[in-house]
C-alpha cells in the first residue's frame, strides 16, 4: 500500500492525542483455523449493536489451518463500508506475518501484538500495546487443547477496552455467537474480562481510535450475501436446488439446506423440496436443467470453474428455452488462482456462456437485500423468459457479513410464465411450443405429465420448426434464431432497472455489484476533496435497458468502474451503445483479490481527469 | 410348469382403453436393420401391455443414433434429447421436480460408457426410479464407426482396426455400483427383451438394461463380436424369462427349485427359470462374478442378472411430499410473513 494514499496524523507520542471517533479500520492478523472467526464476529456484532455503521471483510487462503488470514472492521459513522485501504488498529497474532503487517501500516496507527513478537522496536511512529497472551488464558482455560481457541477472544477484550466498546454489548453478542452452547459462552465470556482487566491495569490508552454509540443500525440485520440468497430462494419457491462443492458458493446451498429444512417441511413430516449434491457442476446444471423442464423452480449455485463447466449445457437451455437459475459467486480465476479473494471476473464469460449464438441475462446485486429480492427475480425472470438467468454475486458479497435493512416479504405473487395445463389444450386443442404467438418471441410450453394427448413436445437443442420437430430447413432455424432474439429484446424492459443517482454532472460513473460501496465514498472524496461532481448509474442487469443508455448520452465522459483486468462490462457496454457513445467510456478497473477501495478509484479518476 | 409358452397376442385395447398406435412415435431416420429400431418396438409394445399412461412418461436421451430413438416412440410423452453423456442429470432433475413420472432413458454404448461415465456411475449408485437402456453396438454410429469402450478385447473394425483394449462391462459397473435391476439383452432377442421391459416397467429403481443392438452400417461383419452372426452363435441365456403383470389374472405353476420368483413393487410377477443351476440373481456379488467369468470364456451372458426390491430408491430417500415438486401451490413453496420476520429478528 502506498503511504501517499494517507493524510498525515498526529504522532502516537503526544500526550494527549485528537480524538478519531466511528471512524477505523480494525484488522486482526491470525493464523487460518484458530477459531478467530468467533472473535471477529462478536467484535463486528458489539459495533453493530452500539448503533455503528460497521461492515467486515475475511481475507482468507484456500487451506484448512495454518495460513495467515486478516479480518477487517471498519467502523464509520457516515456509513461508509468499502474496504478502507489504511489500517487504524492492528492485531498482530500470527507470527509468521507480524513484522510485514507492522511494517505495512501507516503512522500513527496503533499495532495490539502478541508479547513474545516483541515488535515494539520495529517502529517509532506507532502506538504498540503489548499483552501476554498465553499467560492470561492458561487461568481462564484450564482445558489446554482449547486455549488456542480462547486466547483469540482475549483480544477482544482488550480492544473493547482500548476503543471503548461497551462490554454489555460483547457479552450480548457472544450469548448470540453461541447460542445454545452456554458453557462455552461463559468460557469465552471469562476470556475477554480477562483481556479486558489485562488492559484496565497494564495498558493507558495512547492511541486516538474510539467508538461511541450512535443510532444509525436500529432495526437492521447482519447477514451474508448468501445466506440472503438462500433466503430470497426459499421465499421465491424453489423446489429443486443441485450443487457441487466450490469457493465461495457452497455456503449458499448450504444456508438453504438449513433454511428449507426449518420452513419448507410440512406438517406431515414430508419436504416440499429435493436438494442434491451432484458430482460435479456438468451434472449440477443438468440436473437444473432436467428440473426446470418438468416444472420446479430449479437452481444452482457456482463459481467461475463451475461456470466454464456449466457451458455445453447451458447453450442447450438457451437453444431448448428451460426455465433455472444459477449463482455465481464470482472469485478469481482459475481453479488454482486465488479462489479464496474476491472479483467480478465472469461477466463476459457468462453473459455469453456456450457455443453459438448465446446470450443470457445477468442480475447484478450489491447488498444482501438484493440477494434476497434478485433470488425472486430471477427465478420470475427465468419462468417468464424460459431461459437461465445468473445472478453475479462475488465472494465479497458472498461470503462477508453485511449491515441491510431487514428484508421485504415479496410483494408479487409466483407467476410460473406461459405454461398450458390440461384445460387450456381442451380449449385450444393444441400447440405449438416454439410458435411466437404474442409477439415477444416466447412461446408457450407444457409440462411432462400434463394430462392430454396433445400435451407432448420434443425437447431438443438442434433444429426445429416452430411445433418442435426436428428440423435442418434453413428457414426454420433462422426464424427460431430470430424470435430467440427478439425473446432476449423483450427481456430488456423485464429486467431490474439501474439505480441513477445525481443531476446534471458532466461526468458519469457507471458501476455494479460490490463496486457499488466503493463508489458512494469515492464520489464523496471527488466532492469534498476535489470539488467534483459525478453522476452514478448502478447497473443490475444485462441486457441493459433504455437508461443505460440515456445515461452515458447525457455525460461527456462515463468511467466504468469494474473489478477485472479487461474492463469486461465496459466490453459488453461497447457491443450494445450506439457507436458515437463509445468515445466516451473509460474505464477503470482493479483486480488484485480484495474489494475495490475508494481511494483507488479516486485517485485513478483524478488522475485520467488529468489533474 | 413351462413358461416358454409363446405370449399370447396383444389385445386390441390395453387396460387404459388405448390402442398400440397411442405408444407409436415418428418414422425412425435410423438405417433399415438397425437393432435401436427392434428395441424401440419392444419399448412400444411393453408399455401398451402394461397400459402406461403415455402422458405420464418422460423419455431422456444423450447424444448419438441412440439417442435419436426416443422420437420413434410414444409422442404422447414428452421427451428430452439433452447433451452427450449426461442424460442422467437431466433425468434425475425431472424425476425429483415430477415424481409421477415414469422416467426411460436411452442411451448408447458411447454416451454411456465413454463421455457420459461420470454420470452414469452416479445414477446407479442413486438407484434413481427409471429404466436406462444402452443400446450398446460397440461403435459410435453418427461418426461414422469408430470404436466405443464397449468394443470388446480383439473385436475388428470394418477398416480392418483391431481394438486392444478391454471393454467395459456396464452390466457388472451398475450391479456393483447400487442399481437394483441389472440385465442384459439382446435387440433380436424379442421374447427376453420383452418381458424384460414389462419386468422393468414394474420395478421402483434404476434398471439398467445393456442390450446388444447391432449396427448395420459399421459392426455387422465378421470379426465384429457385436454383429447379428456374433450374437446367435454366443448369446448365453442366464434364465428363461417371464413376467406375469399384477393386473392379469394368470396363475402359472413353476417348480421352486428350477424358477426364481420375484415379487415387484406394484405386486407383479417376475419368473425366472434357471438355465444355470448355480446362478442366483439377488447375489450382488456373485452376479459381478459371473460376469466376470463369461468375459474370460467370451460368452455373451444375457438375463437379469441382479435384482432387489427392497433398496428404497433415491425418491424415497429424500422424503418429498407426495405431490410433484414442480406443480406445488404457492401456498406451500412460500413461507409465511410471520417466518421471514422470525429470520431476520434472528439476525439482528
Amino acid at each position: 500500500m502506498a503511504s501517499t494514499d494517507v493524510v498525515p496524523r498526529h504522532a502516537s507520542n503526544e500526550a494527549e492525542p485528537n480524538r478519531i471517533v466511528n471512524n477505523m479500520s480494525l484488522q486482526v492478523a491470525t493464523v487460518n483455523g484458530s477459531g478467530s472467526q468467533s472473535s471477529n464476529t462478536v467484535l463486528l456484532r458489539s459495533i453493530f449493536q452500539m448503533g455503528i455503521p460497521v461492515s467486515g471483510k475475511n481475507l482468507f487462503p484456500s487451506n484448512i489451518a495454518g495460513l495467515p488470514t486478516w479480518y477487517t472492521i471498519r467502523a464509520n459513522k457516515h456509513g461508509y463500508i468499502a474496504r478502507k485501504k489504511e489500517i487504524d488498529f492492528l492485531v498482530a497474532m500470527n507470527p509468521e506475518t507480524a513484522q510485514e503487517d507492522v511494517l505495512s501500516l501507516t503512522a500513527g496507527a496503533a499495532a495490539l501484538y502478541d508479547e513474545p513478537l516483541n515488535l515494539s522496536s520495529l517502529r517509532s511512529d506507532l502506538t504498540f500495546y503489548s499483552v501476554p497472551f498465553d499467560k492470561l488464558v492458561a487461568p481462564v482455560c484450564p482445558e489446554a487443547k482449547l486455549r488456542k481457541l480462547v486466547k483469540n477472544m482475549i483480544y477482544v477484550g482488550v480492544v473493547a477496552r482500548l476503543l471503548e466498546i461497551d462490554m454489555a454489548e460483547v457479552e450480548k453478542a457472544i450469548r448470540k455467537q453461541f447460542a445454545k452452547k452456554v458453557k462455552a459462552a461463559n468460557l469465552n465470556l471469562a476470556a475477554v474480562q480477562a483481556g479486558y482487566d489485562y488492559a484496565v491495569a497494564n495498558l493507558p490508552k495512547r492511541d486516538p481510535y474510539y467508538v461511541q454509540r450512535m443510532d444509525k443500525t436500529q432495526g437492521k440485520i447482519i447477514i451474508d450475501g448468501n445466506s440472503a440468497g438462500a433466503l430470497g430462494s426459499m421465499f421465491a419457491g424453489v423446489t429443486f436446488v443441485s450443487w457441487y462443492p466450490i469457493t465461495p458458493s457452497s455456503s449458499l446451498p448450504e444456508a438453504t439446506i438449513e433454511y428449507m429444512k426449518r420452513f419448507r417441511v410440512g406438517a406431515d413430516g414430508k419436504a416440499t423440496f429435493a436438494i442434491v449434491q451432484a458430482e460435479d457442476e456438468l451434472a449440477a446444471v443438468g440436473m437444473v436443467i432436467g428440473a426446470g423442464w418438468a416444472g420446479a423452480r430449479s437452481m444452482t449455485a457456482t463459481a467461475g470453474p463451475g461456470i466454464s463447466l456449466m457451458s455445453e449445457f447451458s447453450g442447450l437451455a438457451y437453444y431448448a428455452e428451460v426455465p433455472g437459475v444459477i449463482w455465481n459467486i464470482q472469485r478469481v480465476g482459475p481453479s488454482t488462482g486465488l479462489p479464496t479473494r474476491t472479483a467480478q471476473c465472469d461477466i463476459l464469460s457468462t453473459a455469453f456462456l456456450s457455443h453459438g449464438d448465446t446470450k443470457h441475462i445477468l442480475l447484478i446485486p450489491s447488498s444482501p437485500g438484493e440477494c434476497f429480492s434478485m433470488a425472486q427475480d430471477a427465478f420470475e425472470l427465468a419462468e417468464q423468459f424460459q431461459t437461465l438467468v445468473f445472478i453475479m454475486s462475488d465472494l465479497d458479497l458472498g461470503m462477508n457479513n453485511w449491515m441491510s435493512e431487514p428484508f421485504a416479504y415479496p410483494d408479487k405473487p409466483i407467476k410460473r410464465g406461459k405454461v398450458l395445463g390440461k384445460e387450456d389444450l381442451d380449449r385450444l386443442g393444441g400447440f405449438a411450443r416454439y410458435k411466437d404467438v404474442d409477439g415477444d418471441g416466447i412461446g408457450y410450453r407444457t409440462l411432462p405429465g400434463t394430462d392430454h394427448p396433445a400435451a407432448a413436445y420434443f425437447t431438443r437443442g438442434s433444429g426445429h420448426n416452430e411445433k418442435a420437430q426436428y428440423s435442418e430447413r434453413a428457414d426454420d432455424f433462422e426464424r427460431n434464431m430470430e424470435r430467440l432474439n427478439r425473446k432476449f429484446e423483450t427481456a430488456r424492459s423485464f429486467v431490474p432497472r439501474p439505480e441513477v443517482s445525481g443531476s446534471g454532472a458532466k461526468i458519469g460513473i457507471i458501476a455494479y455489484g460490490t463496486s457499488h460501496w466503493a463508489i458512494t465514498e469515492s464520489r464523496d472524496q471527488l466532492r469534498d476533496e476535489y470539488k467534483i461532481e459525478t453522476d452514478y448509474l448502478r447497473l443490475r442487469a444485462y441486457p441493459f435497458t433504455r437508461e443505460v443508455h440515456d445515461f452515458i448520452k447525457q455525460h461527456e465522459r462515463v468511467y466504468v468502474v469494474e473489478q477485472n483486468r479487461d474492463a469486461q462490462m465496459l466490453s459488453l457496454l461497447k457491443l450494445d451503445v450506439e457507436s458515437t457513445l463509445v468515445p466516451r467510456l473509460r474505464s477503470i478497473a482493479h483486480i488484485h483479490g480484495l474489494p475495490l477501495d475508494a481511494r483507488s478509484v479516486t485517485d485513478e479518476l483524478m488522475t485520467m481527469e488529468g489533474k | 410348469m413351462s413358461t416358454t409358452t409363446t405370449p399370447t397376442p396383444a389385445p386390441k385395447v390395453n387396460r387404459i382403453g388405448l390402442n398400440v398406435i397411442d405408444y407409436r412415435g415418428g418414422k425412425t431416420t435410423l438405417c433399415a436393420g438397425c437393432g435401436h429400431n427392434a428395441i424401440s418396438e419392444r419399448i412400444i409394445d411393453a408399455m401398451f401391455e402394461m397400459g402406461v399412461k403415455p402422458e405420464r412418461v418422460a423419455k431422456l436421451s444423450g447424444i448419438g443414433c441412440s439417442s435419436k430413438t426416443p422420437a420413434y416412440f410414444m409422442s404422447r410423452s414428452h421427451s428430452f434429447n439433452s447433451v452427450h453423456g449426461r442424460m442422467p442429470s437431466v433425468a434425475t432433475g425431472a424425476i425429483l421436480a415430477n415424481r409421477d413420472l415414469h422416467a426411460i432413458g436411452v442411451s448408447g454404448d458411447g454416451d454411456t460408457a465413454s463421455i457420459g461415465m461420470g454420470q452414469f456411475v452416479h445414477l446407479m449408485r442413486r438407484n434413481l426410479p427409471m429404466i436406462y437402456i444402452i443400446e450398446d453396438n460397440g461403435v459410435y454410429g453418427l461418426t461414422k464407426g469408430q470404436f466405443s469402450a464397449t468394443a470388446d478385447l480383439g473385436s475388428k473394425l470394418k477398416t480392418g482396426v483391431i481394438n486392444d483394449l478391454p471393454p467395459v462391462d456396464t452390466c457388472a459397473l451398475a450391479i456393483s455400483l447400487g442399481a437394483t435391476f441389472v440385465g442384459r439383452s439382446f435387440s433380436g432377442d424379442k421374447k427376453q427383451l420383452h418381458s424384460m421391459l414389462k419386468a422393468a416397467i414394474a420395478h421402483r429403481g434404476t434398471v439398467m438394461l445393456d442390450v446388444i443392438s447391432p449396427c448395420v452400417t459399421f459392426n455387422d461383419h465378421d470379426g465384429s463380436t457385436k454383429s447379428y452372426k456374433y450374437m446367435k452363435d454366443h448369446e448365453e441365456p442366464i434364465q428363461d424369462i417371464s413376467f406375469v403383470p399384477s393386473f392379469e389374472d394368470i396363475t402359472v405353476e413353476y417348480d421352486p427349485g428350477t424358477t426364481v420368483e420375484v415379487t415387484m413393487h406394484d405386486g407383479s410377477s417376475l419368473r425366472l427359470r434357471k438355465l444355470e443351476d448355480s446362478f442366483d440373481p439377488t447375489d450382488r456379488i456373485k452376479a459381478v462374478q459371473r460376469l466376470s467369468e463369461a468375459h474370460a470364456k467370451g460368452e455373451v451372458l444375457t438375463g437379469v442378472f441382479y435384482i432387489n426390491t427392497q433398496t428404497p430408491s433415491f425418491v424415497d430417500l429424500l422424503n418429498m411430499t407426495d405431490k410433484p415438486l414442480a406443480t406445488l401451490p404457492e401456498s406451500v413453496t412460500r413461507p409465511s410473513r410471520e417466518v421471514l420476520e422470525q429470520v431476520m429478528e434472528e439476525l439482528r
